[in-house]
């Protein structure tokens, strides 16, 4: 049985660092699919990436209930380090979470099935945190709409290989919606309800 | 006891945490006004207590923060804002346009263009565009939802009926990414022009409104016309009395109570610059009017 001792630590110096990996994490959503760093880092349960653990501690707390795929639903070191660290109810139920945390593309879920908000309040929504492979290389995309001046361009890897084409009901949806971060390491890249992102292949 | 009685930059981090996810969700959804909890500042409401809130859930010790009031670097509220941060945060201050990281402002947007790197936040203090014309925040919530926008076009479209233009000369509303009608605070409309395609992220906070929203960057921002009386921004007709721009937006200062009054740039840095760089205007001060007069005399 771990004890609160032998669990990763969370950020050395807990202001600056929150306010570093906000500060990237911010830039990503205003620049939809340029790339950011998330420098400050934590320790990391298993099946955590830096860049993940570092959103968690700057983002989630006792208001954001938060639903996470089997493989980390399963795994204690995570449920304690979220809990120790963030205080943040893990729920079952994924239609009304604030926060999505996805160890594996495999196992995400039906994008509709997580909370997409109201036409009154959208914002209550469910940002989805996925990791991913690589945010540098791997298929090439065109993204286009509010933060990018005229074209972006990405170069990704990730599972499923179908996710742009499923969230393309956020076209349909606006202003309803899901906001989705990808993380690879310490690498961040947001995909707002906003972005249209069309396959360039290669 | 040597340990500072708060935060860094003021506000505990669990309500900068609730501002964050906000903004987060304001980026998302641009021009939808985001509810936050938001909370009692060391200041009153109404001097910018939801700019304030916003800037320091953003700022970190490497940014560099301008505050302007209606332009101006110098008035009460910018330098009191300005010297809260400097004290409570640490960060640097400027009162150049170009050098700042982020930029809080209530009621003007900058005359010099902004870039990518800097956050624009303003202070608003009625972030609902509809609400002189319907006061019920139900009624809003829903017309926001249905997109359902035609009471602004007959407010704009009395105003024609009444003084043959539209009068509306500040707080213009827009309409951002061609969804939401957008309060874009009292800026004059002169700036509306600004905010379209914008490289620089802009965000708002209404403190006792409790709202946040935001344009991203290279976001589509039109200001509400009508195909034959088409959105004209507004200046005086003159020069600036100081450094004799054409182009930017001025303040009239009344001078003596005989109804003497002077133009001069209401953006102080802009003004400044222009100044330092060698424009003058009529009223400039004395070594250029020597060297004129000595000119002349020679």
């Amino acid at each position: 049985m771990t004890t609160i001792a032998e669990l990763p630590p969370g950020f050395v110096d807990k202001v600056l660092s929150a306010q570093s990996t906000f500060r990237s994490v911010m830039d990503a959503m205003a620049r939809p699919g340029a790339v950011q760093r998330i420098v400050p880092m934590a320790g990391t349960p298993e099946t955590m990436m830096r860049g993940t653990a570092a959103i968690a501690l700057t983002l989630f707390d006792h208001d954001t209930p938060l639903w996470l795929d089997a493989r980390m639903a399963e795994s204690t070191d995570v449920l304690k380090w979220l809990k120790f660290h963030t205080g943040a109810p893990v729920i079952h139920d994924c239609s009304i979470v604030a926060f999505a945390l996805i160890s594996d593309g495999v196992l995400l879920p039906n994008l509709e099935r997580f909370a997409l908000g109201t036409n009154e309040y959208p914002d209550r929504s469910t940002t989805v945190i996925l990791q991913v492979e690589s945010l540098d290389s791997g298929q090439n995309f065109e993204l286009r709409g509010p933060g990018i001046d005229g074209v972006a361009t990405l170069q990704a890897a990730f599972k499923p290989f179908d996710l742009f084409e499923q969230l393309r009901f956020n076209e349909t949806l606006f202003p309803r919606g899901i906001d989705v971060v990808l993380v690879a390491d310490d690498a961040v890249v947001a995909i707002p309800r906003t972005t249209r992102v069309m396959s360039k292949g290669g | 006891m040597n340990a500072p009685a708060y935060n860094f930059a003021y506000l505990d981090e669990q309500t900068k945490r609730m501002i964050r996810r906000a903004i987060l969700k304001a980026i998302a959804i641009p021009g939808y006004q985001v509810p936050f909890a938001s909370r009692e500042m060391p200041m009153p409401y109404g001097w910018g207590t939801g700019g304030v809130q916003v800037t320091a859930a953003i700022l970190g010790p490497r940014d560099v923060l301008k505050v302007i009031d209606q332009g101006s670097d110098d008035t009460t509220n910018a330098i009191s804002i300005r010297k809260f941060f400097a004290k409570t945060a640490g960060v640097a201050t400027t009162t150049s346009t170009d050098e700042a990281t982020v930029i809080q402002t209530r009621h003007r947007i900058p005359e010099a263009s902004l870039h990518q790197s800097q956050v624009l936040v303003y202070q608003v203090p009625i972030p609902e565009p509809l609400r002189f014309l319907e006061p019920r925040e139900t009624e809003t919530r829903r017309m926001h939802a249905l997109a359902e926008y035609g009471l602004m076009h007959v407010k704009l479209y009395e105003d024609i009926a009444r003084f043959g233009h539209i009068a509306t000369a500040y707080a213009y509303p827009v309409k951002v990414n061609a969804r939401y009608v957008m309060d874009p605070s009292p800026t004059p409309k002169f700036d509306n022009p600004k905010m379209d395609n914008c490289p620089a992220l802009q965000l708002f906070g209404a403190g006792r409104e409790k709202r946040i929203y935001a344009i991203p960057p290279y976001t589509q921002v039109v200001s509400l016309d009508f195909e034959d009386h088409p959105f004209e921004p507004y200046r005086f007709n003159a020069p600036c009395a100081l450094c004799g721009a054409e182009n930017s937006y001025l303040d009239e200062i009344v001078t003596d109570d005989k109804g003497s009054r002077m133009f001069v740039c209401s953006d102080t840095d802009y003004c400044e610059g222009r100044q330092a760089a060698g424009h003058h205007g009529a009223l400039s001060a004395a070594p250029y009017k020597d060297k004129a007069r000595g000119e002349a005399n020679g």
